[in-house]
């Protein structure tokens, strides 16, 4: 059994510490105009009220890290990723996670980033490591590390264990230490094959037995196609804590995640006195009084 | 209608993955034709799920049943259809664009399509430009389905059209486009015939270019 590891993130002014002992860091994922057809309206009118707005409620959800997704299609992605990183900056303390798959804007974005930055993401594609890794070590960054590669997302726990183990490897090659990789095991969605729960699940086992890194996962998409998926979700989510995530990326606005993150990590001992918690329930309380 | 037909659909809507074999061999055995068991039995059944998916009624894994429910049936009746020279509502060929790998919409969209009774030649996803064109020289469909389910990769749309017109193919083929970031001012932007929301409605939109 590997020892668990330690994976620090900064801003200017916070630090974030990701490990087993802690509570689960949420890294909120609603600065992103996939699938969000307001958000991509509002970034190709150049208005970034919205972006400002989400930052603001992610954190205040509970967020300790903020995903930062600017792939607008047809945009100009490296001054939208300008633009929209300054402006979460601006707005919130926390460290952010720079999210995107074209290299140029990734170094830019880290140029201009204050701290030290999780991107998200690199892959186990030769492409991918050859660009993403240079540009990681260079600025000190920590990385999200898809478990897939040039042949696709394996399927089976093992083949993702492989997967992780070739970039820990790379990584290391070229002086990045494990603990600044955070695995991604791949989350797929359950609506199209009932199993892929359970695989993910075994993948954050077998990769945290014999790594002790930390894991993420997109933990939103596993129940599309499902009707009543924010139960699916909350529930999907508080095993993979106990299998071993530690910093999920979700959007905290939904109130049945939160609550289950809490609930997760107090059944795991890592809530003294239970506080979290309780400290969540009476802000609940005073909100429902409004 | 027939009692056999009558029951092929609704194991069809029930998603009776095992009985479909029986079914079909029994509609054969009161001398159906392929043709029939196609558009009186399996047609319809389709049809339906497609109506009640589309209305939130029936969920993914449910069409997923229903979708390998007919293809059980379909695997003992295609050499019949074949050989009779049946008639099929249209050729499609569908994938998801270059750089992305999701792909069960653009699955779901295929089994709609199938269970409208379109030859369905899928050929899967991160697909180039030039590899939609090279298919289309191949199967020579009457329609070509893009699916994309990301923005940054969206944009793979506007490219496999350009190739298409440059290959000289553009007026041979219809060409729709789906997937979460897609919209029908996009589709108007890039120049696609036409734009659906979920697979239901992309099978209507298919048919409407063929009837």
């Amino acid at each position: 059994m590997a020892k668990n590891l330690t994976t620090v993130v900064s801003s200017k002014t916070q630090t974030v510490e990701i490990n087993r002992n802690n509570p689960t860091v949420i890294i909120g994922e609603r600065i992103n105009p996939t699938g969000r057809k307001l958000m991509l309206k509002a970034l190709q009118n150049g208005d970034f009220d919205m972006v400002r707005t989400d930052a603001l409620s992610q954190v205040a959800a509970g967020a300790k890290i903020l995903d930062v997704n600017a792939g607008v299609p047809g945009a100009d992605e490296i001054a939208l990723m300008k633009q929209v990183l300054s402006t979460v900056m601006e707005a919130v303390d926390v460290p952010l996670c720079i999210d995107t798959a074209d290299t140029d804007a990734l170094a830019v974005a880290l140029e201009l980033y204050e701290g030290k930055a999780l991107i998200n993401s690199v892959n186990g594609e030769e492409r991918s490591l050859e660009t993403v890794l240079p540009l990681a070590k260079e600025h000190g960054a920590a990385l999200i590390a898809l478990c897939m590669d040039d042949d696709g997302i394996p399927a089976t726990a093992d083949e993702r264990l492989a997967v992780a183990g070739k970039i820990i490897e790379r990584a290391g090659k070229r002086g990045i230490p494990i603990e600044d990789i955070v695995i991604d095991p791949l989350a797929l969605t359950m609506g199209a094959d009932h199993t892929a729960g359970f695989v993910v699940m075994e993948a954050i086992q077998k990769i945290v037995a014999e790594f002790g890194v930390n894991i993420t996962m997109g933990a939103s998409n596993i129940s599309f196609g499902m009707p009543e998926r924010k139960h699916i979700n909350s529930t999907f989510i508080a095993m993979a804590i106990h299998a071993g995530m530690t910093c999920p990326i979700t959007n905290p606005l939904v109130a049945q995640v939160g609550i289950a993150v809490l609930a997760a990590d107090l059944a795991m001992g890592r809530d003294e006195y239970g506080m979290k918690w309780i400290k969540a329930y009476r802000a609940r309380q005073k909100e429902e009084g409004k | 209608m027939s009692d056999i037909l009558a029951e092929l659909s609704t194991a069809v809507i029930e998603g009776n993955v095992d009985d479909m074999a029986d079914l079909t061999e029994d509609a054969l055995d009161e001398d159906f034709s392929a043709q029939d068991i196609l558009d009186k039995g399996l047609m319809p059944g389709m049809d339906h799920v497609g109506v009640e998916f589309k209305a939130g009624n029936m969920f993914v894994p449910e069409v997923l049943r229903s979708a390998r429910a007919m293809h059980n049936s379909m695997d003992l009746i295609r050499p019949l259809l074949a050989e009779s020279g049946a008639s099929m509502t249209g050729k499609m060929i569908i994938g998801t664009v270059k750089g992305d790998l999701h792909d069960i919409g653009k699955n779901l969209v295929g089994m709609m399509c199938e269970g409208a009774g379109f030859e369905v030649e899928d050929i899967g996803k991160n697909i180039e430009p030039e590899a939609f064109v090279e298919a289309v020289k191949k199967y020579e469909p009457n329609i070509i389905g893009m699916s994309a389910l990301l923005t940054t990769t969206m944009r793979s749309m506007e490219h496999t059209i350009k190739a298409l017109e440059e290959a000289g193919l553009r007026d041979k083929v219809k060409v729709i486009i789906g997937g979460a970031p897609v919209t029908q001012t996009f589709s108007d932007q890039i120049g696609a015939d036409g734009y659906a929301s979920n697979a239901a409605s992309a099978a209507e939109l298919a048919k409407s270019f063929v009837n």
